[in-house]
């Protein structure tokens, strides 16, 4: 087999793990979403920092011992702000996120499978459309670069690796606590 | 094998779950889990089909290529991966309103898939522009120390949190 259908094999593989943990996590559900989203259940929360803190740990390991080159991605303020906030309006909406809403359709939630999905995809269609108007303009608007966390803070990779870490245990503590 | 078949598990092992799949993605395929470029890809082969040629003349389907890639099975995967985790554990179940919903809004399927469909437009739309969703930035590029991600990440949740006040406790 050609080494390229092999990494579609293990993309599938990968994507039916992925599936699993999040159905098993409770996010392919609108309600658990929402619920984050009023601050009433912090499960998404709880998944999405402890598994930054878990891959991010690793991978440093990893870079460090020269196993991987990990990329930097180039962003702004126009692009990753004001598309974050348009994306965070359609999340409160939906109730499910492009992953979520996949899982979704494997949990045979039919609000998902049918409007959520032809949804996701007229408006990511729409963006294409309006792709060149916006590509030398508003997505380069207060650009950053490809600037991380270690470039910012003007500390090594070690530092922001125990800092965050330290950090988003202690909000997990909070959450846990105060919840 | 009880732990197969439980509805749910800690979020904390659900999360350590992802970020160990994270080291794996990168190292066997050198790839960050995200899954909004796979709609993306799957809006431009849906386009291609109704207008044949000329597609390739959209710029962003020049950067983004109307095909299926590792993205789009990671994406085909996760539906077949809830569809197994929900069917073990009998939580499967064919739905239209959310609980939730209902709970607020009634139990009209139409008002449901209006507001789902919306939301899928800004979702999409936004993701897009964002270049990640609540995967690619969320998870993957924070683990990176992309300061793009955190940005979008965050704004995600400021979104969210707005929008889903205005929903459930202004509008009603």
């Amino acid at each position: 087999m050609k080494k390229q259908n092999i990494q579609l094999l293990w993309g599938l593989l990968f994507g039916i793990v992925f599936g699993f943990l999040l159905q098993k996590g409770g996010v392919t559900k609108y309600d658990v979403i929402i619920g984050q989203l009023l601050l009433t259940d912090f499960t998404v929360v709880k998944i999405m920092l402890s598994a930054v803190i878990t891959g991010m740990i690793g991978l440093q390991i990893m870079q460090h011992l020269g196993w991987i080159q990990l990329p930097s991605y180039a962003g702004s303020w126009g692009k990753n702000a004001i598309g974050g906030i348009i994306f965070g309006f359609g999340f409160a909406l939906l109730g499910y996120c492009p992953g979520t809403l996949a899982g979704a359709v494997g949990n045979g939630f039919l609000d998902a499978a049918t409007a959520g999905l032809s949804g996701i995809l007229v408006g990511s269609g729409l963006l294409a459309i309006v792709y060149p108007r916006l590509k030398e303009g508003i997505l380069v608007k207060g650009s950053f670069g490809n600037m991380t966390l270690p470039q910012l803070f003007k500390i090594s990779n070690l530092s922001t690796t125990i800092i965050l870490t330290i950090a988003l245990v202690f909000i997990l503590y909070l959450i846990e606590k105060l919840g | 094998m009880g732990w197969l078949t439980n509805v749910q598990w800690s979020p904390y092992v659900v999360g350590i779950g992802i970020g160990i799949l994270s080291w794996f993605t990168w190292i066997i395929s050198n790839k960050p889990i995200g899954c909004s470029t796979a709609f993306a890809r799957s809006a431009g082969m849906i386009e291609k089909l109704f207008r044949r040629k000329k597609i390739d003349v959209r710029l962003y389907y020049q950067e983004v290529k109307p095909e299926v890639d590792w993205q789009w099975m990671l994406v085909l995967g996760i539906i077949i991966g809830a569809l197994i985790s929900a069917l073990l554990s009998g939580d499967f179940r064919l739905q239209w309103i959310p609980l939730q919903w209902a709970n607020s809004f009634g139990s009209t399927v139409i008002i449901r898939l209006i507001v789902a469909f919306a939301g899928g437009i800004l979702l999409g739309f936004g993701a897009r522009w964002a270049d990640g969703c609540t995967s690619g930035h969320g998870i993957s590029g924070t683990m990176l120390f992309s300061v793009a991600s955190w940005i979008s990440a965050i704004c995600f949740f400021i979104g969210g949190i707005i929008m889903a006040q205005v929903l459930f406790t202004v509008l009603p």
